[in-house]
């Protein structure tokens, strides 16, 4: 090919060939592949959303929607059902609860002592450490709640051998690691430039830890936060092997109760008949959780974009 | 007589003015990097004084001496002697007070640095830290008028100090050095990210800044150092026989005398744009 613009180059010579014929195409397939890609995580979502709603439809149009909400009692399989989701919710509640009172406050000074005291030899030691705490199979930790807190905890505790307190200071444990990991890396990443400033106001370490640096960080920290209640609220196995089956309308952390999640974990590993009213409550109760969650990510998604600041 | 300043052993009051801050054979290592060497310097009061240099000649190393910045810097060890007041600062005995010493030798940075908080608050931080007991809006007030900044700011005293231009910015990081009511302001090339017209508002904050505070200004542009200054400090990088670059002091003097008629010939090679 020669050059298309119909000049040669200053020297005469011509020692530049275009080859660029076939790149047009390969372009617009390397851009069909990734879209396709992109589309499968997509359809998945799509699907999911479908198939819940779909099931979820047809629960609603056996069982009115203020039973679901006003019931005070969850027995979808007693000959006189109920359906009371409140009691499922506040399972979930109570061992979330406990969770976040663990996780958020240890995790946020573990992550305030990683990034802002701890020598630069020690956190990157640490950090990759607490990330592999984060990879721990969730059902190791289940049977280490039923097996190792619950004995501990019944010592001085009229704790029943399931129970809410146990799964939730373990679900605590398994969800500190994010809240580290995440609330350190916005700690982190707060420019040297404000510490700095503070500190040549006279500030000491901790008025410019309190007052310059964490406010900073305010948004990464509580989508840190935000996102560890989020786990919490869908974690299943722990709930399931260590806080027990049985619904109840409680708030006290002693006790045997049930979750969302190990509701669902209950009825699908049992032999409930496609189409039943029992197999759709799982639907249901999933959809609730599909519900509580989207809404908490879309709060930290707002929030996050409302207080992020921008340094630049 | 004025170059008496940079003798060795010689250290003559000023002339004109006392000396607030004195450094005595000071030498700054970053781990085994000399990035200092030996330097002697009095700076006299309620003066400007700049530092001019090419770029890695110890000009802002020394001037983070002064208020004890590079202890932030690990690896950083400081030798010799910095007199405030008379007072060698990097005394053990001032390791617990360095708060004390920083609130009164401020420091305004390269990039302006304001915190992500309300214009109001990042003035009244820095007053709050350090326990001080009078009417905050009026110090807020006071300050953002001796930073030039009150007009413009006082309609949106709440709003984020994030909000403003990079000029307001520096104004405003300007008038938090300002609030603590220090007696030395240390600027390391405040002038440096800004546009030309912020950087005349700031050259002009400057001199009225002047008649109260004690100012030392890092720069890299000589028409501001010819500018805005009283004296003129010359900093030069050289190498060592082993190839390190060390900074050390070549020339101090009157602001004109470094401009027009300097003594060393580097000096004259760099204020005339020869190198550097």
């Amino acid at each position: 090919m020669s050059t298309n613009l119909g000049i040669s180059d200053r020297d005469g010579t011509n020692l530049w060939q275009p080859k660029r014929g076939l790149n047009e195409w390969v372009e617009k397939g390397v851009k069909g592949l990734f879209a396709l890609f992109a589309l499968v995580s997509i359809a998945t979502t799509v699907g999911i959303v479908l198939s819940l709603t779909y099931e979820t439809i047809a629960f609603f149009s056996k069982v009115p929607i203020w039973r679901f909400l006003g019931e005070t009692q969850w027995s979808p399989t007693f000959n006189n059902p109920q359906f009371g989701i409140i009691v499922l919710i506040c399972g979930t509640f109570l061992t979330s609860l406990i969770a976040t009172v663990v996780a958020l406050p240890i995790g946020l000074l573990a992550a305030i002592c990683l990034s802002e005291y701890a020598p630069e030899k020690m956190r990157r030691v640490i950090k990759p450490a607490l990330e592999i705490l984060a990879g721990v199979p969730t059902v190791v930790y289940g049977y280490f709640a039923l097996l190792f807190v619950t004995p501990i905890l019944k010592t001085f505790l009229p704790v029943e051998i399931f129970n809410a307190l146990s799964a939730g200071l373990v679900m605590g444990i398994a969800i500190l690691p994010l809240v580290a990991s995440l609330s350190e890396d916005a700690i982190y990443a707060v420019p040297n430039s404000l510490r700095q400033g503070a500190y040549a106001l006279g500030a000491t370490k901790r008025e410019t830890i309190v007052s310059v640096v964490l406010p900073s960080a305010l948004s990464g920290i509580a989508a840190s936060f935000i996102l560890a209640i989020s786990r919490a609220i869908g974690e299943t196995m722990i709930v399931t092997i260590a806080a027990g089956q049985t619904p109840r309308l409680t708030l006290n952390p002693f006790a045997n109760l049930q979750t969302m999640t190990a509701y669902i974990v209950q009825v699908s590993k049992g032999d409930t008949p496609a189409g039943s009213l029992v197999y759709q409550t799982i639907f249901a109760v999933g959809m609730t959780l599909f519900v509580m969650t989207l809404a908490l990510n879309i709060f930290s998604f707002w929030f996050v974009r409302r207080f992020r600041q921008k340094y630049e | 007589m004025k170059s008496d300043f940079i003798q060795e052993s010689n250290f003559s009051a000023m002339p004109t003015s006392e000396a607030i801050l004195e450094a005595e054979k000071v030498t700054v290592h970053y781990g085994s990097f000399m990035a200092l060497r030996e330097t002697y310097i009095n700076i006299p009061k309620n003066q400007i004084t700049a530092f001019i240099g090419p770029s890695g000649c110890g000009k802002s190393t020394l001037l983070r001496c002064f208020n004890r910045m590079n202890d932030l810097i690990p690896g950083a060890k400081v030798g010799g002697k910095i007199r405030f007041h008379g007072e060698n600062l990097h005394d053990r005995k001032f390791d617990k007070r360095i708060e004390e010493i920083r609130r009164r030798i401020g420091m305004v940075f390269q990039k302006p640095n304001p915190f992500s908080k309300t214009i109001y608050e990042n003035i009244a931080f820095g007053a709050r830290i350090n326990g001080y007991r009078g009417d905050m809006d009026e110090l807020v007030e006071r300050s953002l008028r001796q930073a030039a900044l009150w007009d413009e700011a006082k309609d949106k005293l709440k709003q984020s100090g994030l909000s403003l231009s990079g000029g307001q910015q520096q104004r405003l990081c300007i008038a938090r050095a300002i609030a603590v009511q220090p007696e030395v302001i240390l600027m390391d090339e405040p002038c440096s990210a800004l546009d030309p017209i912020s950087t005349l508002r700031i050259e002009e904050l400057l001199h009225e800044l002047e008649e109260r505070y004690t100012i030392i200004i890092v720069t890299h542009n000589m028409q501001q150092a010819s500018r805005v200054s009283d004296m003129t400090a010359f900093f030069n990088v050289k190498a060592t026989e082993s190839g390190q670059r060390q900074g050390y002091l070549a020339e101090y003097d009157r602001t004109e005398v470094i401009f027009q008629n300097p003594k060393e010939q580097v000096t004259q090679e760099y204020v005339s744009g020869r190198f550097g």
